[in-house]
């Protein structure tokens, strides 16, 4: 009864000093808004990099050419190619664990299909490649081991390529030139999206390596392998073993730096997601600072309160009410400012951080955690920023209060 | 028979900085139940000091007070707290109504600090029972700034009541009210009496105190004179009293 009643008060002053109330919550209000919007800007970036790396394939181990620059993962591929088809066999045959290896042998060139042109990506791989990218087929089927062995010329096709060549035409069985080499299209692939980097994934075709290297890049090294281990379990197993063949194959003495880099799936995400970890910590921050401010408002208005209303805690004190039921009105009191303010608070940040994502042009996410967090910590710094306003009320002698002017 | 209220060589003394001001020095005084007890003197004499430690808002720095044979020397603040909710109804000097308040829901306020099972299930229509109780049937949901000094004082004495106390004590209950209002305040005190209640009240004016039926004089913090009153008023007969004389005045 005295919980209701105490909330009935704090709803009736709140309303009475209206303008007042709503300056003193607007540091909870921003700060709660502050907490909600970065973190769903975090979250929506995190998730967007996330369905990119996915985008990768399942469980891929990297291999590349050229040193690791220091502590990271370099997305730039080395100028030469350290990896030789004797790397690629053995890591195909000697590594536990490995459900596919491909090279990825990368140029650029003109098609042509008539007198229609593009200039998509041509990637020179192995028949596993659809597989370890778990890439699927609109259209058609995958080339084979035996159009690899012989390097054939044949071609799988991504969306957007098929698009601008041939239109809303099923490309499979057609032909199309790569460098006036004729090449059959044998498969049409389902659409990826952009990758990390923002490229389309789709404006691509690809080849046998064999072909590629053969007709169009004259290549006899690699600078990438995509390796696919069994289960993702295995990741770094077969990480370290490809890590060891390499490092033996090529002969680098021990304490000697690595000429080839070896990243699994997982790290790239990492690393990828680790930067806008770190600002949405930073800014999660700065929103937390802007919390507590918030709550010495708080704590700064109940003071005054207190004070104004010295004669009425006096004359409840008359009347009978213990030093606990007057703390306990006046927590009550900064409670409500504090949560009507975060409520609004995650209103404000519902709204910016749908105007961010606008704004901003990424995805946000507004996760139920980070309201909710936002929300506990407004209650939170109520309470603890309410607690030395209310300990004051509530030790008030009643007939001093009562004589207060 | 235990007394209301029994205080033995009760001392007060405020420290203002240097000076030791002794509010009151030395006050024995027994008041048994049913008995209504006007405490008059000068300014300054000590009576709201008295009434406030006979309402267990102050406590003694001298000598002994039992309320109902209980020593509030010996109790907490949660305890006192507890007294004054269950036993006593207070009348402030100056009416202290909560302000932008109504009227019943200041009547409601003490029952709000009734605890566990001494809860009323329905403390509303107490309230407005404790107001008509008064005389202010109508005007329930006016807040104090829009009722008349009377009516505010009616409000209080509603609120003092509204627990129940067994002691009701006020401090100049009539001290802002005219000669006709007072009366009628006083014919509520007299009714509460007759119906058993103890009442202790502070007034400046003898002819407030002739309702009465013993009158304390105070002067420099000690009782000085303290006798029945002989000659006692009774309020229905004196305002049936004023209401021919006024009429006589309009008819001459
Ligand atoms: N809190 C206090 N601090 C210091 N002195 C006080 C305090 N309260 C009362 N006094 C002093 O104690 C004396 C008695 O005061 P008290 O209020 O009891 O007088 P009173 O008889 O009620 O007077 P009045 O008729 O004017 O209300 C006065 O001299 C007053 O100045
Ligand atoms: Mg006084």
């Amino acid at each position: 009864m005295i919980i209701l009643a105490a909330f009935k008060i704090a709803f009736t002053g709140l309303r009475r000093n209206l303008l007042r109330s709503l300056l003193t919550m607007l540091g909870i209000i921003f700060g709660v808004a502050a907490v909600i919007a970065v973190v769903s800007l975090g979250n929506g970036a995190k998730a967007q990099v996330e369905k990119q790396i996915s985008t990768l394939g399942q469980n891929v181990v990297m291999v590349m050419s050229g040193a690791a620059s220091r502590g990271g993962f370099r997305m730039a591929f080395g100028t030469s190619g350290t990896l030789t088809l004797g790397d690629f066999d053995s890591i195909r045959k000697e590594v536990e664990g490995v459900a596919g290896v491909s090279p990825e042998v990368r140029s650029f060139a003109q098609v042509a299909v008539g007198n229609q042109n593009a200039n998509p990506q041509i990637m020179g791989v192995g028949s596993d490649y659809a597989d370890i990218r778990t890439w699927r087929f609109a259209s058609g089927d995958n080339f084979t081991e035996a159009d690899v062995r012989n390097a054939n010329k044949v071609a799988l096709i991504g969306k957007t390529t098929a698009t601008q060549l041939f239109g809303g035409e099923d490309p499979v069985g057609q032909v199309l030139r790569i460098k006036n080499a004729p090449f059959r299209i044998v498969g049409l692939l389902s659409p990826k999206g952009v990758n990390m980097m923002g490229s389309d994934q789709d404006d691509v075709v690809l080849v046998p390596y064999t072909s590629a290297m053969k007709r169009l890049t004259g290549d006899t090294t690699f600078r990438s392998l995509l390796v696919q281990a069994v289960e993702p379990t295995l990741l770094t197993s077969v990480q370290a073993q490809i890590t060891e063949l390499l490092r033996q194959r090529h002969r680098i003495q021990p304490g000697r730096d690595d000429d080839f880099l070896v990243r699994t799936q997982q790290e790239i995400s990492e690393f990828a997601t680790e930067t806008s970890r770190v600002l949405t910590l930073l800014l999660g921050g700065v929103a937390g600072v802007s919390l507590v401010v918030g709550g010495i408002g708080i704590m700064n208005i109940m003071l005054v309160s207190v004070t104004e209303r010295t004669r009425e805690i006096g004359l409840r004190l008359a009347v009978g009410a213990r030093g606990r039921d007057i703390l306990l009105q006046f927590l009550i009191e900064a409670l409500t400012l504090s949560v009507v303010g975060g409520l609004l608070g995650i209103g404000l940040g519902w709204w910016a951080s749908d105007w961010l994502s606008g704004m901003m042009q990424s995805p946000t996410l507004i996760a139920a955690n980070s309201v909710a967090l936002a929300f506990g910590s407004a209650a939170m710094i109520g309470i603890v920023f309410g607690f030395f306003p209310a300990m004051k009320a509530s030790q008030l002698d009643p007939i001093e209060a009562l004589r207060y002017e | 028979m235990v007394p209301v209220i029994q205080l033995v060589d009760f001392r007060k003394s405020y420290i203002t900085g240097e000076v030791e001001v002794q509010a009151v020095r030395g006050v024995t005084l027994t008041i048994n139940p049913g008995e209504f007890v006007a405490i008059m003197g000068s300014s300054g004499s000590g009576k709201s000091t008295l009434m406030n430690t006979i309402g267990c808002l102050d406590r003694p720095t001298g000598g002994k007070y039992l309320l109902d044979g209980i020593d509030v020397g010996s109790l907490n603040r949660d305890e006192l707290a507890d007294l004054r909710n269950q036993k006593i109804g207070f009348v402030f000097q100056g009416f202290n109504l909560l302000a932008r308040t109504t009227a019943v829901e200041n009547v409601e306020l003490p029952m709000l600090y009734r605890r566990g099972g001494q809860r009323f299930n329905n403390p509303r229509e107490r309230a407005l029972k404790s107001l008509e109780r008064v005389g202010l049937g109508k005007r329930t949901d006016h807040t104090p700034s829009q009722l008349s000094g009377g009516q505010q004082q009616r409000v209080a004495i509603a609120r003092a009541l509204v627990n129940e106390p067994t002691l009701l004590l006020a401090d100049e209950p009539t001290g802002n009210l005219d000669s006709r209002t007072s009366i009628e305040i006083m014919d509520i005190f007299q009714e509460l009496n007759a119906a058993g209640m103890t009442l202790v009240m502070v007034t400046h004016e003898l002819d407030i105190a002739s309702y009465s039926t013993r009158m304390v004089v105070m002067r420099d913090g000690r009782v000085v004179t303290d006798r029945p009153v002989e000659q006692r008023l009774n309020a229905k007969q004196e305002l049936a009293r004023l209401k021919q004389e006024q009429a006589a005045v309009k008819l001459a």
